[in-house]
C-alpha cells in the first residue's frame, strides 16, 4: 500500500511504515474491509458509520480490532480522533494505518500523539484467539474468508459467553456465576454489539449448547436457529483450566443437530474423552466401574460431597452402585457442567440417559450387541450380594413403561425374573410406576431381597459358631456339681465314672504348706469318684481360701447350672456332667457317647498335664523335705555342741 | 398416608426423620424415640430364633389415642418407624407393609451411592421425594 501521510485528513507528518508494518497493516485493513458487510447493529460510539466503500474498513470490524488491542476506550477514542477517521467519517487506508500505528504506540506506552508515530514502533498487538496470531504476522496467503471469520468466531464466542452469562443470570438467576467470572481473553462485554453482524457469519457447524442463549438470540433477529457453541467451548476450556487432574486438552467444536437440552449434550470430543477416562479406570468398556473407584475419581473434581452424591443419584440409573459406560459419561458430563456453573437438573436430562447415549453414538465402542450381552450378563457380573438378594419389589419390572429402546433391560428383566421365583404383590406396582415416571431407566430391576442376604447369613453363622467342645472339668469336678449332686442320685454319676476319669486336682501352691494336706484330701475324693457331699464339701470349703480353686468351682457351678437351664443345648457341652443331663435327655444318649469319647480324650490330656504338675510338685516337696531334714540335723548338732558337756 | 416417617440407625440415632409440618414436630420425634424401646423389645423377643426367620416387618408397635406407630427392622438393625393417623382407618396392614418395602428400597438406593457414608444423615433427593409421596398430603 502507499506510504501515505495523513495529508488529507490533516493527521500531521507523513507516516512512515516499515516493511513488516506495511504488510501487517495492509492485511488488517484488507481484513477489516473485506469482512465487514453491513452489520445491522449499531456501531461503536467512536467509530461512525462508514460509507459502504470497498476502500474503507467498516466500523464494526475496525472497532473489534481496536478493542482487541486491549487498550482502554479513552485511548481508542483518542486514536480514532487523531487518525482522522472521525473527521472524514470513515476509516480509509491512511486513517487505518495511522490508527494502527497509534495503537502500537499506545501499547508501547507512548502517549497517543501524532508525534509518537514518527518513531519506530513494534507492531500493534491485537489480542485475539491464537488463530489470529498467524494472521497478524504476515500470512497474506491465508487471508481468506474462512480465516476472516475466525476472529469473529472467537470474539463472538467470547461475546456469546458474556451474553450467555447474562442470559443465564436473568433466566436462571443462578448464584453460581462466579466460576464464570474469570473473563475470557477477549474484548470486554460491549463486544456484544458486534454480535449481530458476527452472527451472519456463523451459520454452519456450531453446536447448540444453551437454550437460554438460543432464545435470547431470537430477539436479536437471527433468522436461523443456529447457535454458537460458546457454552460448549466454555466448558471445554474450563476443563483445561480448572480440572487439571482431568488433563483435558483444548477441544474443538463440533457439529450437532438442533436439540433443546443444549448444556446436557455430550459432544463427540467430550464423549471420546469420557470413554478414555473410563478406560483408564476400567479397561473393558462394556463392563462397569465400581462405586469406590468412581468415588475416588470423581472426588478429584473437587465438588462437594452432597453434590457428587446427587450427581451419582442422577446418573446411576439402575442404582446398582456401579457405573456403566453411558452412566459414567452422564455423570462425568454432569460434573463438568456443574464445574462450569450450571445448576444440577432435577432429573436426568433425556440426552444423558443411558439409552440415549447409547443410541446417539452408535459408532462408538459401545454396540448395542455388546450392551445387550452386557446387560444380560449383568446379573452374573454383578456382585453376589445383588443377585442373592431377591427382592419382592422386583415386581416393578412388570409394570414399568419400558421404552422400546430398552429391549436390553427388558431382556435383563426377563432373565432376572426367571431367576427370581417369588410372588409379586401387585399392590405397590402402581406406586412404583408412578414414582419412577421421571426416570424410566429405573425399569432396570433391582434384584434385591430383604429376607436376608447370603452374605449376611454366612456372617451371622460365623458370628454364632458351633458350640465349643465341652470342657470335661466342668462336668465332673468335685465341687462343681455340688448342688446338682444333692438333687440327683449319686448312682448316676457312678455309672459315668467309668467313662469319664476324674479331673485333676488343683495343684496347691507350694508356698502354702497347709495346702498340702488339703490337696491330698482333695485328691482322694476325686480319685474315689465318690462324690459324697461331705467329701466334696470339705475340699470345697478348704478350697475357699485358695485363690485358684474357688474360681474353678464357681465357674463349674455356673456352667452346670447353665447346662441344666438350657436343656436344648447340645449335650456335648453337658457331656458327662452330667449326670443331670444324662438323666433328662434320653434320646441324646447316642450323641453323648460320641461326645463322651471326646470328653474322655480331653480328660486324659488334662490328667496327663496334672500328672506332670503333680510330679514336679512332688519333687519340689521332696527337695524341701531333704533340706528340712538337713537343717534339723544341723540344728541338733549345734544343740549338742552348745549343751554343756555335763553328760555324766 | 403416614404422618411421620423416621429412619433410625443401628445405634439408635436418627438418620432421617420427617413429619408433616402442620403438627408439632417435637411430639412426633418423641413418639419415635419412645417407640424404639418397643422395637428393641420385639427384636429381642424374636432374637432366640435364627435371625433368618425373623420377620422384618414388626407390625403395630403401639397405638395411642390419635396415632398408631408401625415398625420395621432391616437385617442391619436399621429401623424404620412410621406414625399414621388413627383416624385413617382405611390403611390396611398390607399397605403399611408396602410402604415399608418402598422405604427399604429407597434406603438401599441411598446405600448404593458411594458418596454416602453409612451413619450419615440421609440427604438424597430421591429418598426425599419418595417419602413425600408417602406422607399425608396436607393442604
Amino acid at each position: 500500500m502507499e506510504v501515505a501521510a495523513g495529508g488529507g485528513c490533516g493527521a500531521g507528518p507523513p507516516l512512515l511504515l516499515s516493511e513488516s508494518e506495511q504488510q501487517c497493516y495492509s492485511e488488517l485493513f484488507a481484513r477489516c474491509a473485506g469482512a465487514a458487510s453491513g452489520g445491522p447493529g449499531p456501531g461503536p460510539p467512536e467509530a461512525t458509520r462508514v460509507a459502504p466503500s470497498t476502500a474503507t474498513a467498516a466500523a464494526g470490524p475496525v472497532a473489534d480490532l481496536f478493542r482487541a488491542s486491549q487498550l482502554p476506550p479513552e485511548t481508542l477514542h483518542q486514536i480514532t480522533e487523531l487518525c482522522g477517521a472521525k473527521r472524514v467519517g470513515y476509516f480509509g487506508p491512511t486513517q487505518f494505518y495511522v490508527a494502527l500505528k497509534l495503537i502500537a504506540a499506545a501499547q508501547s506506552g507512548l502517549p497517543v500523539r501524532t508525534e509518537s508515530i514518527k518513531c519506530e514502533l513494534p507492531l500493534p498487538r491485537f489480542v485475539m484467539s491464537k488463530s489470529d496470531a498467524e494472521i497478524r504476522f504476515g500470512n497474506a496467503a491465508e487471508l481468506h474468508g474462512k480465516k476472516i471469520q475466525i476472529p469473529y468466531l472467537t470474539t463472538e464466542k467470547n461475546s456469546l459467553k458474556r451474553m450467555d452469562d447474562e442470559d443465564k443470570q436473568q433466566e436462571t438467576q443462578s448464584p453460581t456465576m462466579s466460576p464464570l467470572a474469570s473473563p475470557p481473553s477477549s474484548p470486554p462485554h460491549y463486544q456484544r454489539v458486534s454480535l449481530s453482524h458476527g452472527y451472519s457469519k456463523l451459520r454452519s457447524g456450531t453446536e447448540q449448547m444453551q437454550p437460554a442463549s438460543y432464545e435470547a438470540r431470537q430477539p436479536i433477529g437471527q433468522p436461523e436457529g443456529s447457535s454458537s457453541e460458546g457454552p460448549g467451548s466454555k466448558p471445554l476450556r474450563r476443563q483445561a483450566s480448572l480440572i487439571r487432574s482431568f488433563s483435558v486438552e483444548r477441544e474443538l467444536q463440533d457439529n450437532s443437530t438442533n436439540y433443546p437440552d443444549e448444556p446436557w449434550r455430550i459432544t463427540e470430543e467430550q464423549r471420546e474423552y469420557y470413554v478414555n477416562q473410563f478406560r483408564s479406570l476400567q479397561p473393558d468398556p462394556s463392563s462397569f466401574i465400581s462405586g469406590s473407584v468412581a468415588k475416588n475419581f470423581f472426588t478429584k473434581s473437587k465438588l462437594s460431597i452432597p453434590e457428587l452424591s446427587y450427581i451419582w443419584e442422577l446418573s446411576d440409573a439402575d442404582c446398582d452402585g456401579a457405573l456403566t459406560l453411558p452412566e459414567f459419561c452422564a455423570a462425568f458430563h454432569l460434573i463438568v457442567a456443574r464445574k462450569n456453573g450450571y445448576p444440577l437438573p432435577e432429573g436426568l436430562p433425556p440426552t444423558l440417559q443411558p439409552e440415549y447415549l447409547q443410541a446417539a453414538f452408535p459408532k462408538s465402542k459401545w454396540e448395542c450387541a455388546i450392551f445387550d450381552s452386557y446387560s444380560e450378563s449383568m446379573p452374573a457380573n454383578q456382585q453376589p450380594c445383588d443377585l442373592n438378594r431377591m427382592e419382592t419389589s422386583v415386581k416393578d419390572m412388570a409394570d414399568f413403561p419400558v421404552p422400546t429402546q430398552d429391549a436390553t433391560t427388558g431382556d435383563d428383566k426377563q432373565a432376572l425374573k426367571s431367576t427370581i421365583n417369588e410372588p409379586l404383590p401387585k399392590d405397590t406396582s402402581e406406586d412404583t410406576a408412578t414414582s419412577k415416571d421421571c426416570n424410566s431407566l429405573k425399569a432396570r430391576p433391582r434384584s434385591r431381597s430383604y429376607s436376608s442376604t447370603s452374605i449376611e447369613e454366612t456372617m451371622k453363622r460365623g458370628e454364632d459358631p458351633p458350640t465349643p467342645p465341652p470342657r470335661p472339668q466342668k462336668t465332673h469336678s468335685r465341687a462343681s456339681s455340688l448342688d446338682l449332686n444333692k438333687v440327683f442320685q449319686p448312682s448316676v454319676p457312678a455309672t459315668n465314672s467309668g467313662l469319664l476319669p476324674p479331673p485333676p486336682a488343683l495343684p496347691p501352691r507350694p508356698c502354702q504348706t497347709q495346702s498340702e494336706p488339703v490337696s491330698e484330701a482333695d485328691l482322694h475324693p476325686q480319685l474315689n469318684r465318690a462324690p459324697s457331699q461331705a467329701a466334696e464339701s470339705s475340699p470345697a470349703k478348704k478350697d475357699a481360701p485358695h485363690a485358684q480353686p474357688p474360681s474353678k468351682p464357681i465357674r463349674r457351678k455356673f456352667r452346670t447350672e447353665n447346662q441344666t437351664t438350657e436343656s436344648q443345648e447340645p449335650a456335648a457341652a453337658v457331656g458327662g456332667a452330667a449326670p443331670t443331663t444324662m438323666v433328662k435327655p434320653h434320646p441324646t444318649v447316642q450323641k453323648q457317647s460320641s461326645k463322651q469319647k471326646k470328653a474322655i480324650q480331653t480328660a486324659i490330656r488334662k490328667n496327663k498335664e496334672a500328672n506332670a504338675v503333680l510330679a514336679r510338685l512332688n519333687s519340689e516337696l521332696q527337695q524341701q523335705l531333704k533340706e528340712v531334714h538337713q537343717e534339723r540335723i544341723a540344728l541338733e548338732n549345734q544343740l549338742e555342741q552348745l549343751r554343756p558337756v555335763t553328760v555324766l | 398416608m403416614a404422618v411421620c416417617i423416621a429412619v433410625i440407625a443401628k445405634e439408635n440415632y436418627p438418620l432421617y426423620i420427617r413429619s408433616t409440618p402442620t403438627e408439632d414436630e417435637l411430639k412426633f420425634h418423641y413418639m419415635v424415640h419412645t417407640s424404639l424401646d418397643v422395637v428393641d423389645e420385639k427384636i429381642s423377643a424374636m432374637g432366640k430364633a435364627l435371625v433368618d426367620q425373623r420377620e422384618l416387618y414388626l407390625g403395630l408397635l403401639y397405638p395411642t389415642e390419635d396415632y398408631k406407630v408401625y415398625g420395621y427392622v432391616t437385617n442391619s438393625k436399621v429401623k424404620f418407624v412410621m406414625v399414621v393417623d388413627s383416624s385413617n382407618t382405611a390403611l390396611r396392614d398390607n399397605e403399611i407393609r408396602s410402604m415399608f418395602r418402598k422405604l427399604h428400597n429407597s434406603y438401599t438406593d441411598v446405600m448404593c451411592n458411594p458418596f454416602y457414608n453409612p451413619g450419615d444423615r440421609i440427604q438424597s433427593r430421591a429418598f426425599d421425594n419418595m417419602v413425600t409421596s408417602m406422607m399425608i398430603q396436607v393442604c
